[in-house]
């Protein structure tokens, strides 16, 4: 029963991969970042994603005050982090819409930069979900293995 | 299949983001046993590489406080290194990958820097072969 509930649990998993692949909200890179991860470094997604969200959310925060104050410049350069770090774990939507925002911000066209900024903050606010929704999956899951080992033993 | 023809290569990764830094040093180890040591910016780079650090291959990000990557590139080659240098860029069009190869870069690739664009450089690598 509970290796049932973990196969139903990991085709979980890759049906919203799979979702998250067609929407395009992700790229091949995250899957080379899942490859970078093993029993040396069990959490090293996770812990990717969470220092990109930690930073994400300041760069966010900050691109709302510079856009403010006017300041394109400091924001190009904020949208060029953004940018790198999207497209290195896979971020496709935000990293497109970082590009587009840029494009704003070179031509200081402030409509523009709000209308590219809310869709920026949308974009990294569904990812995020995504994101948290599939760790939660993966969690479940890895308890759901661990459990299910010592049942198999006592059987034995 | 990669393999190594001699010892192990030796990298630098400089790049202002940490998430990046942590990303393309792991890549490197865990996929080509590629020994990479991280620095934040171009100037940390020069002055890492002035005190007398080798390495075969520096991982160069073009956008960066302090010192950018073409200007540390300019001033590495000034100083005689030998290094393989890739300038990785956020920008897609031309302008920076012209000012990188004009600084005195090997290559110029468009960020992400992936599997694949590493093993472009390589295959031009003496210690490897695939």
């Amino acid at each position: 029963m509970l290796g049932f509930g973990a196969d139903l649990l990991w085709a979980d998993m890759n049906r919203l991969l799979a979702f998250l692949f067609h929407q395009g909200v992700l790229d091949e890179q995250f899957l080379q970042l899942q490859q970078l991860q093993d029993e040396a470094s069990p959490n090293f997604v996770s812990e990717v994603l969470n220092i990109y969200f930690h930073e994400s959310e300041k760069l966010l925060t900050n691109l709302r005050g510079l856009l403010m104050e006017r300041d394109y410049k400091k924001m190009g350069v904020h949208l060029n982090q953004f940018m790198g770090s999207s497209s290195s774990i896979g971020a496709k939507r935000v990293t497109n819409v970082c590009v587009a925002f840029r494009a704003a911000t070179l031509q200081t066209n402030r409509a523009g930069c709000l209308r590219a900024l809310e869709m920026l903050e949308h974009e990294y606010c569904y990812l995020k979900n995504k994101l948290h929704q599939l760790f939660q999956i993966e969690q479940q899951r890895a308890l759901v293995a661990g459990v299910r080992y010592p049942v198999q033993n006592q059987n034995q | 299949m990669i393999v190594m023809a001699n010892n192990k290569i030796s990298a630098l990764i400089v790049d202002d983001d940490s998430i990046i830094r942590k990303i393309h040093k792991t890549m490197l180890e865990r996929l080509f046993n590629i020994e990479a040591e991280t620095v934040k910016d171009g100037k940390e780079a020069v002055e890492l590489c002035r005190s007398g650090a080798n390495f075969d291959i520096i991982f160069m990000d073009r956008e960066m406080p302090i010192m950018d990557g073409a200007e540390a590139t300019k001033q590495l080659r000034a100083m005689g290194v030998k290094s393989t240098i890739v300038g990785i860029t956020t920008r897609a069009g031309g302008e920076d990958r012209e000012e990188f190869l004009a600084a005195g870069s090997n290559h110029c690739f468009e960020k992400p820097l992936d599997r694949a664009k590493v093993e472009v450089v390589l295959r031009e690598h003496k210690k490897f072969t695939i």
